[in-house]
């Protein structure tokens, strides 16, 4: 049976640096529980590390969690990748990790914590995930592809790290599936500003538990997951994009 | 000052829109976020910029820049140069950074 869900596909955790130690497991959940969203995608700089923690922290929860990241291509464009299996969430990040060159400096730019799902420290990721990769924007869109993933073009609506601010507007034949827009600014202002042939999604791209759900996107779908997004951004078979 | 100069005075490869090199440029414009060159470069502007998208091209065309600099030794991929060829943008490469190029052409066209 098809039914609504509420979806805020785009937070970050405690392993982005820019976030604090409150975006844990729990911090989350308890968060994400009261603005009662279904689906949750989880979105840290250029890793899925915490992915897993945030799986089965929610295991005995009504709430559909979809692991993934947000990866920054060479030109600075950020892109979402959300998926299914966390197995294919790890193989991008294989590639991420092999093209993202730096170290992170936590007194610049913050810690990166790694966490389980009972809330323990496992470690700090050292790797630099606030930076760039060396994956060209295109590169970017066909690995998340070639792993099942769906790939949503960041905020849109912002001139740093946006497709449109870095490359000034959104080049043909690029295959995403979504535009997203964040909370600053309304659906009917996006569809004004940006006439682009693509779904647009919302999401709070939350930094703080009291973010989560700030703004989401509502699917009517049969479960919650990434491949009932895609028939969704597709219209197909009854799914669709609700706004 | 023509490109053709420019590219012998900074020791500039020319890779791609070489029909185009007998042009007075209007000025430089150096950036690398295609919406701020979009917004506020002037007609006949030489960009220097580390990007190697192909959006460079569109946006060179869009704006009737004279040519893009493309620093740091960066090349860009065949698709770019087979756009650029197509609508007469130069492309030209270079080894230096953005701030040595740009402080460089500055000198020239103020002399």
């Amino acid at each position: 049976m098809l039914r609504l869900f509420k979806s805020d596909l785009h937070i970050h955790t405690c392993l982005s640096p820019c976030t604090e130690l409150n975006m844990s497991p729990q911090g989350i959940l308890t968060a994400a529980k009261k603005k009662g969203i279904d689906i949750l995608g989880i979105c840290d700089h250029n890793s899925s590390e915490n992915s897993l923690a945030i799986m089965n922290a929610a295991k005995k929860m009504p709430i559909h969690i979809l692991p993934g990241m947000e990866v920054t291509s060479e030109e600075e464009v950020h892109v979402l990748a959300l998926f299914d299996d966390v197995e294919n969430a790890l193989k991008l990040q294989e590639h991420v990790y092999q093209n993202l060159p730096g170290k992170n400096d936590e007194e610049a730019f913050g810690m990166q914590v790694i966490v389980n799902e009972k809330e323990e420290v496992l470690g700090f990721s050292e790797r630099l995930l606030i930076g760039a990769t060396t994956i060209p924007l295109d590169e970017v869109v066909s690995l998340i592809h070639a792993f099942e993933g769906l790939a949503i073009a960041s905020h849109i609506n912002r001139e740093a790290f946006s497709i449109i601010g870095q490359l000034g507007f959104i080049p043909d034949n690029l295959g995403l599936d979504a535009l997203e827009i964040s909370p600053a600014m309304t659906i009917e202002e996006a569809k004004q500003k940006f006439p682009y042939n693509y779904p647009i999604t919302c999401s709070s791209d939350a930094h703080y538990p009291d973010d989560i759900g700030k703004s989401y996107t509502s699917f009517l779908l049969q479960e919650g997951t990434v491949t009932e997004i895609k028939k969704a951004l597709k219209n197909e078979g009854g799914r669709k994009l609700i706004q | 000052m023509k490109i053709k100069e420019i590219i012998e005075k900074l020791q500039l490869k020319a890779l791609a829109g070489q029909e185009n090199l007998d042009v007075d440029i209007t000025g430089g414009f150096t950036s690398d976020l295609l919406s701020d060159v979009i917004a506020n470069s002037k007609e006949g502007n030489l960009w220097i910029t580390l990007q190697i998208h192909q959006n460079i091209i569109a946006v060179a065309r869009l704006k009737d820049l004279a040519g893009i600099i493309i620093v740091n030794n960066r090349e860009p991929d065949e698709d770019t140069l087979k756009k650029a060829n197509e609508e007469n943008v130069p492309v030209l490469c270079c080894q230096g950074m953005a701030f040595e190029i740009s402080g460089r052409l500055y000198e020239l066209l103020k002399a």
